[in-house]
């Protein structure tokens, strides 16, 4: 953790078990950091220019909006072209998640995941129709992998034990 | 099954609702007052979207609010795994992996791999350790799936 100094992780500390919903949420993370709002504002800016925070917003629960088929789709796309069709596939704006990943051969032959929610497993299936049309012959084997359960959702959490 | 807009309704989700959770998936201003920039774009008061907000964090339907982070721009790592939990075991292989703090996020899916997890650690060598640490405790293999690349990633749904 050494690109974050003290501040930059007490305010990320602060603020990752969620900003307060009051109209000033960033002075109450200076409060409790004991600097500045604007220095709140300003670092958290920087972490942002840094990528360090990808964003700051909402995770909706996708069950509570109706989004109850939750579809994890794995490909087996030809080495020489995986990045090309991930690209593709990633530009869908159905797919929320798409990544490139090893296999696990044997047992484990798909390289591209993407993840796809609908409100039933029929609008999961025409939205994995039009990932195969779109990957053509270098997809070579393909599965889709239904949630039926959230084990534990929590994202990443900072210990609080320093850098 | 319920229609989408069923089970939405039978937790009082109206269009309002969905419009504020679609404007807030896409960022929060690092203002001061970030709460009365969002409304005044919706173009409803400051109290209403604040109200709304709490009620959809204390229902659950919003998750989480606040910095996404990136473990990787830390320093750290995210590597997503997976396991086989034979069915008379998964409740106590759940238990097992949840009880790590470095699990994120756990699913469980229908497949032979039935349990999907993601590792977030704060150095890339803690993911195989903590990996090679729920081997052990559980005694089953963990497939290890990091990213080797990533596209876009809009992380966010139509509510």
């Amino acid at each position: 953790m050494s690109s974050l100094d003290s501040i930059d992780r007490s305010i990320i500390e602060a603020a990752q078990a969620g900003l307060a919903i009051t109209p000033c949420p960033y002075a109450e993370i200076a409060k409790s950091v004991g600097i500045g709002e604007a220095d709140v504002i300003v670092r958290l800016g920087h972490l942002m220019e840094r990528g360090v925070v990808r964003r700051i917003g909402v995770a909706p629960n996708h069950y509570a909006l109706g989004l109850i088929a939750n579809g994890m789709t794995v490909w087996d796309i030809e080495d020489e072209v995986a990045s090309e069709v991930g690209r593709e596939v990633g530009a869908l704006p159905f797919v929320t998640h798409c990544y490139l990943r090893p296999r696990a051969l044997p047992s484990w032959p798909y390289n591209l995941f993407a993840m796809v929610h609908g409100t039933t497993r029929d609008e999961v299936e025409t939205k994995r129709r039009e990932i195969a049309l779109l990957a053509g012959p270098a997809c070579r084997a393909c599965d889709v992998l239904y949630s039926k359960r959230i084990l534990k959702k929590t994202g990443l959490r900072l210990s609080g034990n320093g850098g | 099954m319920m229609s989408r807009h069923h089970l939405a309704a039978s937790i009082g989700l109206d269009d309002l609702d969905r419009r504020i959770i679609n404007v807030l998936q896409e960022g929060f201003p690092l203002v001061t007052s970030p709460f009365a920039a969002v409304a005044a774009k919706i173009g409803i008061p400051e109290s209403e979207l604040i109200a709304r907000l709490q009620r959809l964090a204390e229902t659950g339907v919003v998750t989480r609010f606040g910095p996404f982070l990136d473990a990787a721009a830390m320093g750290g790592a995210f590597c997503l795994c997976a396991l086989s939990a034979p069915a008379d075991r998964f409740e106590e292989i759940a238990g097992i992996v949840n009880g790590f703090p470095q699990v994120a996020h756990n699913y469980e899916r229908e497949h032979a791999l039935n349990m999907w997890f993601v590792l977030a650690t704060e150095s890339p060598e803690e993911i195989d350790s903590t990996a090679l640490r729920i081997e052990q405790a559980t005694g089953l293999a963990v497939l290890r799936f990091p990213k080797l690349e990533e596209f876009f990633i809009g992380f966010r749904v139509a509510a």
